[in-house]
């Protein structure tokens, strides 16, 4: 699939350095223990700012799942259908995310076991998808 | 003192309503003129002139409600631009009763205008979006969700329909029947985009757009407008329509734009204006007897009779599937064809009220229901992420 990023933001440095590297990496909370996505300068539950960056396990569960048989996107037309999901990672939060390699894209379902791969997505970065475990 | 939200119950009233929507699709009139049409024709419609207005609620890109006003020659003493997505118009009759109420303005007119099929289909709003983004701050979902690809706004509202699938066993062919009953609603609407009967295969059959979504199983693309006035109780009396009472109002979000960030994708914040609303009006919701509820998808309708307590969580697609929302049913429901048949030009919370204050006061013509006493009203904006309810009442429902 061809991806693009289309703005990266300064509170998620970490992230995408990770992602050059092919590691999944979280903000956790050092006050209340959570560990949230997407990433924010204080902790969206206990409102704190004392936060700090950990690698994860790339494990997670299938929470909701479809079929775009349209694109979203003009540079993804081609590439339709695609499977688009909220993953629930082990570690708590839920991402949106693609599920890839795939030999029948209706085949992914709500609470599979999924694991997460990696998209070049340019500048050295790298787009985190998905794969069922 | 503080007041209770049911000190607020039947003191304001809805006196007139008009919407406008054309079978093509196209009204072919700009945004601002339709705005002037509406506006009269709601006045016109309630037996009140543009100079009695002096409360004025609209959305739109930029200060809508000072734009109009001021090609009107309106000079509202109460102003409410809110910005909810589909539920705004719900949001703005709950801000005008209370304003109303208050006594800060007398006569409140909600407007609305937009016209999708001039301005052409495509990707528009993102890109303006795009323009309009600082590269190292992007809006979140430009960072954590666009790149995925999800086509929009279908896809996050298919993703709630898989979860709800996969936890209740609900069916394709289930929320098809939602689009099978409208659709025979909009037959009694000669507005309507559509008004021929479809099947349940139609549904099933027509392109998938994002799974388990079909495009029957989505709203329309189409120009619209509408809008209605509110007033005191007492000054309602004296006009030319039965007065649709404000019995009671809810409006809470959950999330934005981002489906992501949604809680429960099976439970939208209508659990909680359902709630709010229902406890101010003091009825429940085998009370209502009309239900005008926002039908982007045919999921939002099957969460929306959940959260609102028409039917137990999880249980909407046995609950519709008998056919109870279409003409005859246990309970009427988007009486004029809806979003899925009748018109949606991006927002519809407009055309509930409309529908609903119509069929309250007796003038919703071919698919009129009788003896309608109670009507909800229930806007959704965003992606499932704002909901506003309203219960509207006749004069024995006081």
């Amino acid at each position: 699939m061809s991806r693009m990023l289309m703005g990266t933001s300064q509170v998620a440095e970490p992230f995408w350095k990770g992602t050059e590297e092919k590691v999944l990496r979280l903000q956790f909370c050092k006050d209340c223990g959570k560990a949230h996505h997407y990433p924010r300068n204080f902790c969206p539950y206990c409102h704190g700012d004392n936060l700090e960056w950990k690698d994860v396990s790339g494990e997670g569960t299938i929470y909701a799942v479809t079929v775009c048989h349209k694109p979203g996107l003009p540079t993804m037309a081609a590439s339709v259908p695609y499977v688009v999901a909220l993953v629930d990672l082990a570690e708590g939060p839920r991402m949106m995310t693609n599920i890839v390699g795939l030999d029948d894209v209706n085949s992914a379902k709500v609470g599979d076991k999924v694991k997460v791969a990696w998209e070049d997505a340019g500048s050295g970065k790298n787009l985190a998808v998905i794969e069922v475990a | 003192m503080v007041y209770k939200p049911s000190d607020f119950r039947g003191k304001v009233a809805i006196v007139g309503a008009i919407d406008a929507a054309s079978p093509t699709g196209v009204l072919g009139v700009s945004e601002r003129d339709l705005e002037v049409q509406m506006v009269k024709g709601a006045l016109d419609n309630a037996g009140l002139k543009v100079s009695d207005v002096d409360g004025l609620f609209g959305t739109g890109m930029m200060m809508p409600t000072m734009e109009l006003a001021e090609h009107m020659g309106i000079t509202p003493r109460y102003t409410d631009s809110t910005m909810t997505g589909g539920s705004s118009f719900e949001g703005h009759v709950q801000h005008a009763a209370l304003a109303i109420a208050a006594g800060m303005c007398e006569v409140a007119v909600v407007f609305f205008a937009s016209t999708p099929r001039a301005r052409g289909k495509g990707l528009g709003d993102m890109s303006a979006m795009m323009g309009m983004m600082d590269p190292k701050n992007p809006m979140p979902m430009v960072e954590w969700e666009i790149p995925y690809g999800n086509v929009m706004p279908a896809g996050a509202y298919a993703l709630a329909a898989s979860r709800h699938m996969a936890l209740y066993g609900t069916t394709s062919e289930q929320l098809a029947q939602i689009a099978v009953s409208t659709r025979e609603w909009a037959s009694r609407n000669p507005n309507a985009r559509y008004q021929d009967p479809i099947t349940i295969d139609d549904v099933l059959n027509s392109p998938k757009v994002a799974t388990p979504l079909h495009r029957l199983d989505c709203c329309l693309v189409t120009d619209g407008a509408g809008a209605v006035v509110l007033t005191t109780a007492e000054r309602a009396k004296d006009l030319k329509q039965k007065p649709v009472y404000v019995l009671g109002a809810g409006t809470a979000h959950d999330h934005a734009m981002m489906i992501s960030e949604m809680p429960d994708l099976c439970t939208t914040p209508g659990v909680i204006s359902g709630r709010e609303a229902f406890s101010m009006a003091g009825v429940s919701p085998s009370d209502v007897d009309v239900v005008e509820t926002y039908d982007s998808f045919t999921i939002t309708v099957a969460l929306a009779l959940e959260d609102l307590g028409f039917c137990e969580k999880g249980e909407a697609g046995a609950f519709v599937a008998d056919g109870r929302l279409g003409p005859g049913g246990a309970l009427p429901t988007n009486t004029n064809g809806g979003g899925l048949s009748y018109t949606h030009p991006g927002m519809y919370g407009m055309f509930l009220l409309v529908e609903a204050a119509r069929q309250v006061s007796g003038q919703a013509s071919d698919r009129q229901v009788e003896n309608v006493n109670i009507a909800v009203a229930h806007g959704c904006g965003g992606v499932l992420s704002c909901t506003s309810t309203l219960i509207l009442g006749s004069e024995d429902a006081l």
